[in-house]
């Protein structure tokens, strides 16, 4: 059989890589970058880089970023929750989370946005936990009933008690590190499992132009350090916050990116890292940031690229919409950024159920945007040969009125190669009607409701419960919150 | 240059956003004695204003209002002091101090407002980013503020807003200095809630909310 083709797409020509690296590599040696974060600084100094204390700008020789590179891992595996299930990272491995992190939530009822609660964020995780092209599940929505001090380890205790896939997370503040870490830690039993099967990634984003806050920076570290993959979050916007031509943000993309990753392998040599982003196309009317830009994506899609041209597992935001409803630019955006980032064989695709610029999450969106993730792995399992000859065996005994449907080779191989999305309106007009003219929103609430319904949450035991329940409880009233919201199931 | 062409090539220069123009004929109207008055009366102002009515036009985009901002920006401060030296009072819109919240260094749509809010006759404090929320404070009470604007791009920096106007409310300062919000994950409900004065989606918009607080 001849080999199958994975499709792919490729932005950029080998000579602008270069171009763009060799930039990138000038820009960190000559005026380097900012790190607001003492830990971060002392690393740099012990590895020889010049240090200017007082405006805390480091610059970074070719060296030790060739160093850095070589000793970052090509490739990563994440393991479920039971730590049974794995996945790899890295080459055209595409897996497809939540985007996060939405402040709203697109309310089932009413189809406005609204402010989430903890129920919202349990159905949340429960939803991403049974749809099947969802391969990890992110903890992509805020709590207003807990303090929001508290709300980067909530949303993680949520999701770890709903979910049981693999978790793209992250820190709010420097201390929310530690009971989140040992969340993890509750979950595998000890430190030891869970940096030899990494459960949760840790998104940390560079503040554009070329600086890390003392959060991020603390979070690159704190995560190394205890085996936890880093994914850099690099995020300019072209003209405002990086320069306005795609090829001049990649240039500080690349930058960004590679000052986060020497940080992570001063911390720990040989710290997984994800090259990822959320750069974006500035919109130079509203002062806004979309997502569903076709620029945004392209720039998306020549990182990642970049990101390969170093051997490095690769993430990217994109197929989620800027549309504030699920209307057709919420379909349109987010079908071109799924296709396009799984044609790109970007590894991690955060996006999924996303609306209005990553305010808001739908969870109908969530269902709809499932389907589109199924379209897109088909897409990239690419056009096979599954048998030899092709079709001359079936055209054998062929005359008039041959028909295919009721051939052996219909039944053996339909399922293979057509899949069959659940919500996607292929039925005759008359039928359609007589259903009741439903628009795809309102078969996916239904299919919110159905599933939701249909499957109980997969809860961790019950020791594992009490243990989670006590590192939040704790984290809680450090923080002057007394107690927890009731959590149904429990 | 007649004083027509002359004022005609005030308005260009902050209509193209060229700042060396603008501030080189600022510099000439110093040096030759000009009615400076009247420059920025008839000159500097017309070309802010028509650079706005382009902008609501669809014309202009935002680097073409930034950059006609800062030109208007840098021509004002060469001539400020001249405009004191003989007493010519222009007519402040007001005074803000301006910043964004603790935690959060992203300052893009900050700059964006400060910028045109300065360009539309504002006396801007900059604070910067990342900025502690009792520097607003201490800085309004320093200059007499008539707003503080607050902005915040991070969905956990944006409850900066709301302690500032708590700490405002412990400090009887509530009321004395207007607060306008603003910021990717703000709106006009948020302002509602934590009970700020004002919020604009926008940096144009920001003049008006800011324009209408100060006149209340």
């Amino acid at each position: 059989m001849i080999k199958t083709l994975r499709p792919k797409l490729e932005l950029l020509g080998n000579e602008l890589i270069q171009k763009i690296i060799d930039e990138a590599y000038s820009i960190l040696e000559n005026q380097g970058v900012f790190i607001e974060n003492e830990e971060a600084l002392d690393l740099f100094r012990e590895a020889g880089m010049e240090v200017d204390a007082s405006s805390q700008r480091v610059r970074i020789t070719a060296k030790l970023i060739e160093n850095s590179l070589s000793s970052t891992p090509p490739s990563l595996k994440m393991y479920d929750r039971n730590g049974e299930i794995e996945y790899l990272l890295g080459g055209d491995e595409v897996h497809f989370d939540p985007g996060s992190v939405a402040v709203t939530i697109l309310d089932s009822e009413t189809q406005q946005e609204r402010k989430a609660v903890t129920n919202d964020l349990i159905r949340f995780a429960r939803l991403t936990d049974c749809l099947e092209h969802l391969n990890f599940q992110s903890t992509g929505i805020l709590s207003t009933d807990v303090s929001e001090i508290v709300s980067d380890s909530y949303r993680l205790y949520i999701g770890l008690l709903f979910s049981k896939k693999p978790i793209v997370t992250g820190t709010f503040r420097v201390e929310g590190f530690e009971p989140m870490h040992r969340m993890l830690v509750a979950i595998r039993g000890s430190e030891k499992n869970l940096a030899e099967k990494p459960l949760a990634i840790f998104d940390a984003c560079p503040s554009s132009p070329l600086k890390w806050s003392n959060l991020t920076a603390q979070s690159l570290i704190d995560s190394a350090q205890v085996g936890i993959p880093s994914e850099l979050i690099s995020m300019g916007m072209t003209g405002a916050t990086a320069p306005v031509t795609i090829a001049g943000t990649l240039v500080q993309h690349v930058a960004e990116n590679l000052s986060g990753l020497v940080i992570c392998q001063l911390a720990k040599k040989g710290a997984p890292v994800i090259f990822g982003g959320r750069p974006v196309s500035f919109d130079m009317r509203n002062g806004t940031t979309p997502i569903g830009a076709i620029e945004t994506m392209m720039i998306d899609s020549a990182y990642a690229q970049i990101g390969k041209h170093f051997n490095l597992p690769t993430h990217s935001y994109m197929g989620m919409s800027d549309a504030k409803v699920n209307d057709a630019q919420g379909g349109f955006e987010t079908g071109i950024g799924t296709i396009l980032a799984a044609l790109s064989g970007v590894n991690v695709i955060s996006g999924a159920g996303i609306l209005d610029f990553i305010r808001c999450q739908s969870l109908e969106k969530l269902v709809i945007d499932n389907e589109i993730c199924g379209m897109a792995y088909r897409l990239i399992e690419g056009t096979a040969q599954r048998d030899d000859p092709i079709a001359l065996d079936l055209f054998k005994d062929f005359a008039a009125g041959t028909q295919f449907l009721s051939m052996p080779h219909t039944r053996k191989w339909y399922r293979d190669e057509h899949t069959f999305p659940k919500l996607v309106d292929r039925e005759p007009y008359d039928i359609w009607v007589s259903k009741g003219r439903k628009s795809i929103t309102d078969r996916a609430k239904e299919e919110v409701e159905s599933l939701l319904q249909k499957i109980p949450p997969l809860l961790p035991d019950k020791d594992t419960q009490k243990t989670l329940r006590e590192i939040m409880l704790s984290d809680a009233q450090r923080n002057d919150m007394p107690s927890l919201p009731e959590i149904d199931f429990l | 240059m007649n004083n027509e062409e002359f004022l005609n090539t005030v308005k260009k220069a902050i209509l193209e956003g060229n700042k060396d123009e603008a501030v080189q004929l600022a510099q000439r109207a110093i040096t030759e004695k000009m009615d400076l008055n009247d420059i920025i009366e008839n000159g500097y102002i017309p070309g802010i204003q028509k650079v706005g009515q382009l902008w609501e036009e669809g014309e202009y985009f935002l680097p073409e209002l930034i950059m006609s901002a800062e030109c208007m920006k840098a021509a004002m401060k060469i001539m400020q002091p001249e405009l004191e030296k003989a007493q010519i009072d222009v007519h402040s819109a007001g005074t803000v101090v301006i910043g964004t919240v603790e935690g959060d260094i992203h300052d893009i749509g900050k700059n964006l407002v400060a910028s045109i809010l300065s360009a539309n006759g504002f006396d801007v404090i900059d604070l910067g980013g990342d900025v502690k929320l009792e520097t607003f404070i201490e800085k309004a009470e320093e200059v007499s503020a008539n707003l503080i604007c607050l902005s915040a791009l991070l969905t956990t920096t944006m409850t900066g807003q709301k302690k500032l106007i708590e700490i405002l409310k412990e400090k009887g300062l509530y009321g004395r200095f207007k607060v306008m919000v603003g910021g990717a994950p703000v709106n006009q409900k948020w302002a509602d809630d934590i009970g700020a004065d004002g919020y604009s989606e926008n940096a144009l918009t920001a003049v008006s909310v800011a324009k209408k607080l100060v006149e209340k």
